[in-house]
């Protein structure tokens, strides 16, 4: 649907180096990156507010890298929300279809069915200024959905809510989508959007993207150190390939030997082991895992509704534990604890 | 607010010292009204009467007018330029826009003489088109417009700034053309700037005086019939015509600024 290739841009702060991606059809596609990673200029490329120095992009295998906005038929919302503040409700909704020059009996028929599927009739002639934010972002998506576009492109569209109408707003969106026939592209720097709404994600770092996957792929298979901690990945392991036969390969980290899935690496790899602090358990034995180590806890940090324990076993380890399991093992600091992890869960990288 | 400032001995002083300021302009004007309508009434219906006068502040006020015009015709989009996009030499250009307000209204008067007389650079080529500005009502529009055109420009820059990009972005990708995002978009929410910053360039270009008398001594604007009244006549023949001069601009501003609050209401 979307073919972004080797887009390179070069705006002072912002710069957009080298960049390729393919998104399909129907899907939601997800940007996620931290602030300043070049998130909206990507966006806004694609939907020719700025044109790329170097670089395609390609709609529908049509190229489209120098046609202007108004002739892509794309919907854009913004994170501010961008409502026309001269207009009311009614108007700003129906902006792009005068614009189309509907007729008036068309424009109303379009407007009731949008206003009915965002549930939003009340507001119709009420000044948007007067509005919240929960509402705005739904007249600015019905707005969008206006002109039948076929691809929406949002920009942090969540992020200046409070929690309750942002939870609301992300089951509306998956409500969108799952009627298909729309793309989505949404750019966040939310982990929780992403793990909620993406088909699949693409990590924007430094201008360029780093990593696409499936959500499962992002934040259990990361494929570097730095995508690894901006998922929240604090266990990361340097170590070296000692072993490997078909079911296994044995890894070198700090004299104790881990056991991963055999991969493409070589005996004397120098490696790194990555693995999520929830994939870490801990306990007494008997459990089906290829990994266990003895150890001692460094820290017991609180974190909302879970607890972080640090663990020196030889190496660091994060494990992320319920408060019920705190408790029945009795952890705190300076214990003596054993800590298990199956080879499945590790994802090796190179070094 | 009364008891506010009761417990608040610095808004006291400020209110105080601000006050000073209020005063001296309202003594300034309330003296000269005063003596001039109230101990002096018959002179003033006299000036009044005058074709002369008339015919003086009539020319101030639409000369200034279209001065203006122009002003905000090319102005506009000057101050979209430099509200919205960021370039080299921004900061020259801004500077320059500028140097009207802060250089000697004589200085300027000289410095477009020489540029708009009938032998200068510029005057030779507009006298071929038939258009003069030497002792000519085009050369007070042109002097008006020099020193007015800085007020204009900086108001709807800051207008335009104060309008979210974003909103010109989303009607482009609604399917607004360039143009269409300016005029239905930013233009209409820089109304009120444009408008405001329009009065201010109107009131400046009537308030010039030296860039004129240099420039285009006639036709008589009112501050030159003043001045030279004063010169014959004393405070005796001048002051009525400024009276009534200021009566004028006060009105016409007056209306101005409600029409401009209206339109922000809306």
């Amino acid at each position: 649907m979307i073919h972004v290739e080797n887009v390179s841009n070069n705006w002072g702060e912002f710069s957009l180096k080298d960049i390729s991606l393919n998104i399909k059809e129907d899907e939601y596609f997800i940007i996620l990156g931290p602030t300043g990673a070049g998130k909206t200029l990507l966006l806004e490329i694609i939907a020719g507010l700025h044109f790329p120095k170097e670089g395609k992009v390609l709609i529908k295998g049509n190229d489209v890298t120098f046609l202007n906005p108004e002739n892509r038929g794309l919907g854009f919302v913004y994170q501010d929300f961008a409502l026309f503040p001269h207009l009311n409700v009614k108007k700003n909704i129906e902006y792009g279809l005068k614009l189309r020059k509907v007729a008036e009996d068309e424009r109303e028929k379009k407007i009731s069915e949008l206003v009915n599927l965002l549930k939003i009739k009340h507001l119709l002639s009420r000044d948007v200024t007067t509005l919240s934010g929960g509402e705005k972002q739904k007249v600015a998506l019905a707005r969008a959905l206006a002109i039948n576009p076929k691809i929406i492109l949002m920009d942090e569209p969540f992020s200046a809510l409070d929690e309750n109408t942002k939870s609301k707003l992300i089951s509306d969106m998956k409500d969108l989508h799952s009627k298909g026939g729309i793309t989505f592209v949404h750019v966040t720097h939310s982990q929780e959007e992403a793990i909620l709404l993406a088909d699949r994600i693409g990590i924007m770092m430094g201008g360029t993207i780093v990593q696409v996957g499936t959500p499962d792929d992002i934040f259990y298979k990361p494929i570097t150190k730095e995508i690894a901690r901006f998922v929240k990945i604090e266990n990361i392991w340097e170590g070296k390939v000692k072993e490997k036969n078909q079911d296994e390969m044995t890894i070198d980290v700090n004299g104790k030997k881990v056991v991963a899935l055999p991969d493409h690496f070589k005996v004397g790899d120098e490696v790194r082991l990555i693995i999520r602090p929830e994939d870490i358990l801990l306990g007494k034995g008997n459990t089906s895992a290829r990994n266990e180590f003895k150890g001692k806890v460094l820290s017991v940090v609180k974190h909302g509704f879970y607890y972080v324990v640090r663990i020196n076993c030889g190496f660091e380890v994060e494990a992320a534990v319920t408060k019920q399991s705190i408790e029945n093992l009795g952890i705190k600091e300076g214990k003596d604890i054993n800590i298990f992890f199956k080879a499945t869960a590790l994802q090796v990288i190179k070094r | 607010m009364l008891s506010e400032i009761r417990r608040n001995p610095l808004l006291i002083l400020f209110f105080i010292l601000g006050m000073v300021i209020v005063g001296y302009i309202i003594a300034a004007l309330s003296h000269m009204l005063y003596s001039q309508l109230v101990l002096h009434p018959g002179e003033f219906i006299a000036v009044i009467k005058d074709p002369v006068v008339l015919q003086s502040i009539w020319l101030t006020l639409y000369t200034s007018f279209i001065g203006t015009v122009i002003a905000v015709i090319l102005g506009i989009p000057l101050a979209y330029i430099l509200a919205r996009y960021d370039f080299h030499g921004k900061d020259i250009i801004e500077a320059i826009v500028d140097i009207p307000i802060i250089i000697p209204h004589t200085v300027a008067g000289i410095a477009l003489f020489s540029l708009l007389m009938k032998r200068g650079a510029v005057g030779t080529a507009f006298s071929k088109l038939g258009i003069v500005f030497q002792d000519n009502m085009w050369g007070i529009v042109m002097a008006m417009f020099f020193v007015s055109c800085p007020f204009f420009v900086g108001t709807a820059r800051e207008g335009f700034k104060s309008v979210n990009p974003n909103l010109e972005r989303v009607a482009r990708t609604l399917g607004a053309s360039q143009w269409e995002s300016f005029y239905q978009i930013a233009l209409p929410l820089t109304f009120r700037h444009i408008f405001s910053g329009a009065i201010m360039s109107w009131a400046r270009g009537i308030s010039e005086f030296g860039a004129i008398i240099i420039l285009a001594y006639y036709p008589m604007i009112a501050s030159t019939l003043i001045l030279a009244r004063f010169n014959t006549n004393g405070l005796q023949g001048s002051q009525p015509i400024a009276v009534l001069l200021i009566m004028v601009c006060f009105v016409t501003f007056v209306v101005l600024r409600l029409i401009s609050k209206r339109g922000a209401k809306r």
